[in-house]
């Protein structure tokens, strides 16, 4: 049994080894291993020149990591929390993600940019928001997110083995779940969503910290008669609608849950997508459980922000009154 | 507030001079191929004004009045060396030996840039101000990692360093020792803003406070600012860290030409820069040291008007690209939505044929 956290520190370790254009670069990840521990002991393997503390400056790390990948090498960027990457913003948006198209395709940038994201851990302001719209929108950028050990060993070397920029965002709260990984062979692609429970009634659909949430949602509602599929999108740019729109065409109801506000969200282009492709087959509309559209709520009331078991059951039902 | 040490070697009257701290050893050809440079960037510079007026580009970002600060600099740069500029570094690009068509792409609206920046080591042009700063900071950390004996050079303007990415490259590159130059052209506007908007103090005194040393040159003075570049790309290679040099200049045209100058400065400055023009220094050098004549110039200014008419010829015939470039280079690797969206357009314009 490993932990997820635990997970990504072997899938880097492994990186690190593969490959000696890999580098590691952030705040306190060196001595420290980071603050929540993912680097942990990767600096005394691997050296100060290869896992590197940098000055405190979100904006610097990400422009000297495009240098860096200019030079050949693969710098990976940890962002301490997500409500601190907005100093890198534009060195994500306008520089990163825009160099392979502006260079006509002569300049690769194989950088990624992991972000510990979402709330749930009691968390002070600017330590708990999830901000993977804002990169999703991004043309250039890849972006996807890991919900449990096996995925964040392995999609964490995809990443860093992608010749594009990747948002990597690990759900935070999910750092120290345990699981059994396979680490001899990995099963499934960076961008391929996966069912993660088979059902016939309804497709719940989620990522990253919901996963979780969403499969106790999909037990809870068992007992009541209910056989709910829970798909797992895992990559959210590109969205690997397909099997997503197969399950809908099944079911004919869909609910979509994540974290972030549902104004604007992931779901929001998962719902518009599913109508183009399944209309015929919906027996309900598309609804959505998400964060309301306020800035992230002090901790001590963070969990009525927060999808739920109770809220996405309640979705659930409503779905079903059609 | 007391003069500012400024390094000159060749000044406005074009008299060599000597500076306590720098000199330079230049033969006659030496000499005279650095006057050709700068007789070509500024022909060039002009040419692409014209062809913006004319409506063969959208916009153009002249650089006229900083061709010594460019070519000096440029012309220190060693061939393994990396470039990083903003979108007016057309005399360095000229010095870097990428071809002046390619810098026309962007402005013409074709692309946005192009070219490969490993081809001549001269970085993509950067729009938003201030970043490539880090870029050259993280390539000079590259460099440190591959030891090698390159260096790289960071151009960015008197606007820029207001900007935290130019800000943070100092302190990164300060705190990693990094082999760079920071080449800062202070032109004394920012559009419309004068430098004074920008900082109270002196832009090169800003480097004593990041742990490197800072230094004004004659940014019109293409010996001074060779001379000083040399020393200081001198200084990165051999491991010491960056230099911030502060090319004093003048931007003598408009900040693009979509901009309008008299709308916030006066004439008469302009009168005061044009005497201390970067290539009339160099003419009237070459001209009384009896290095150079008339029939040097002649030959010089044909072979400008040559070039310039050639790059005419080349614009003017640079077609469109096919509309299906926009997808064409988005992501390295595959991207199904993309390409999905890719076909959909594609048989969208198709739908527009009349059937036969």
């Amino acid at each position: 049994m490993i932990t997820m956290a635990k997970a990504i520190t072997a899938g880097l370790r492994r990186s690190l080894e593969k490959d000696s254009r890999v580098l590691l670069m952030g705040e306190d990840i060196g001595k420290l291993g980071g603050v929540f521990r993912v680097t942990e002991g990767l600096q005394a393997d691997f050296g100060e020149d290869r896992v590197i503390d940098m000055p405190l400056a979100e904006s610097g790390i990400l422009g000297t990591a495009i240098g860096l990948a200019l030079r050949g090498y693969r710098p990976v960027c940890e962002i301490q929390f997500d409500g601190f990457v907005y100093p890198a913003f534009d060195q994500i948006t306008s520089q990163l993600a825009k160099m392979h198209s502006r260079s006509l395709g002569k300049v690769k940038l194989p950088v990624v940019v992991r972000i510990p994201y979402g709330g749930g851990i009691g968390a002070v302001e600017h330590h708990s928001e999830s901000n993977e719209a804002y990169f999703a929108h991004t043309a250039g950028l890849r972006v996807v997110t890991c919900s449990d050990p096996e995925d964040g060993y392995w999609m964490i070397q995809q990443a860093i083995e992608s010749d594009d920029p990747v948002i990597f965002f690990e759900p935070k709260r999910r750092y120290w779940d345990k699981a059994e990984i396979n680490t001899e062979v990995s099963s499934i692609d960076l961008h391929q969503s996966k069912v993660r429970r088979e059902g016939t009634d309804l497709t719940l659909i989620t990522y990253g910290p919901s996963v979780r949430t969403t499969l106790e949602a999909a037990r809870v509602a068992q007992t009541e008669g209910r056989n709910l599929e829970v798909i797992d999108l895992r990559s959210l740019s590109p969205i690997d609608i397909d099997p997503v729109i197969s399950s809908v065409k099944k079911t004919g109801r869909a609910v979509i849950v994540h974290e972030a506000s549902t104004f604007l969200g992931l779901g929001a282009e998962v719902a518009a997508q599913l109508t183009e492709q399944c209309f015929y087959s919906l027996e309900a509309p598309i609804l959505r459980v998400g964060g309301y559209n306020v800035p992230y709520p002090p901790a001590r009331i963070e969990d009525h922000y927060l999808p739920d078991v109770d809220r996405i059951l309640d979705a659930v039902d409503r779905a079903f009154e059609f | 507030m007391a003069q500012e040490r400024l390094v000159q070697l060749l000044t406005p009257e074009g008299e060599r001079v000597e500076d306590p701290q720098y000199s330079i050893d230049i033969s006659t050809e030496e000499l005279k191929a650095l006057y050709r440079d700068l007789v070509m960037v500024r022909r060039f510079d002009n040419e692409a004004t014209a062809l913006q007026r004319q409506g063969q580009l959208g916009l153009w970002a002249p650089s006229l009045g900083q061709e010594a600060a460019q070519v000096g600099s440029g012309r220190a740069l060693e061939l393994g060396d990396y470039a990083f500029p903003t979108y007016r570094e057309h005399g360095v690009a000229w010095c870097k030996g990428v071809d002046p068509v390619q810098l026309l792409g962007m402005f013409r609206g074709v692309n946005h840039g192009g070219w490969d920046p490993n081809e001549n080591n001269f970085q993509l042009y950067t729009i938003v101000i201030g970043a490539q700063a880090l870029h050259a900071t993280g390539y000079a950390m590259g460099l440190m990692h591959d030891k090698s004996d390159r260096a790289v050079v960071a151009y960015f303007g008197d606007g820029a360093t207001s900007q935290g990415d130019v800000n943070e490259a100092f302190v990164f590159a300060s705190a990693f020792v990094a082999p760079i130059v920071f080449f800062c052209q202070n032109n004394q506007w920012a559009i419309s803003e004068p430098i004074e908007r920008q900082s109270h103090a002196p832009l090169y005194r800003r480097a004593s406070g990041f742990g490197f040393p800072g230094i004004r040159v004659d940014g019109n003075d293409v010996l001074a600012v060779l001379a000083v570049t040399r020393e200081a790309l001198a200084r990165a290679r051999r491991g010491e860290g960056p230099t911030f040099i502060e090319a004093f200049t003048y931007r003598m045209g408009a900040h693009t030409t979509s901009d309008d100058p008299s709308r916030y400065r006066l004439a008469k400055d302009l009168e005061v820069w044009k005497l201390k023009d970067p290539i009339e220094r160099v003419k009237v050098h070459l001209s009384r040291t009896g290095q150079a004549d008339g029939a040097f110039f002649a030959e010089v200014d044909a072979q400008a008007d040559e070039m310039a008419a050639a790059l005419r010829t080349k614009i003017i015939e640079m077609p469109d690209p096919d509309p299906d470039e926009m997808f064409a280079h988005v992501y390295a690797e595959h991207h199904e939505p993309l390409e999905r969206e890719r076909a959909d357009f594609k048989n969208y314009l198709a739908s527009f044929v009349e059937p036969s």
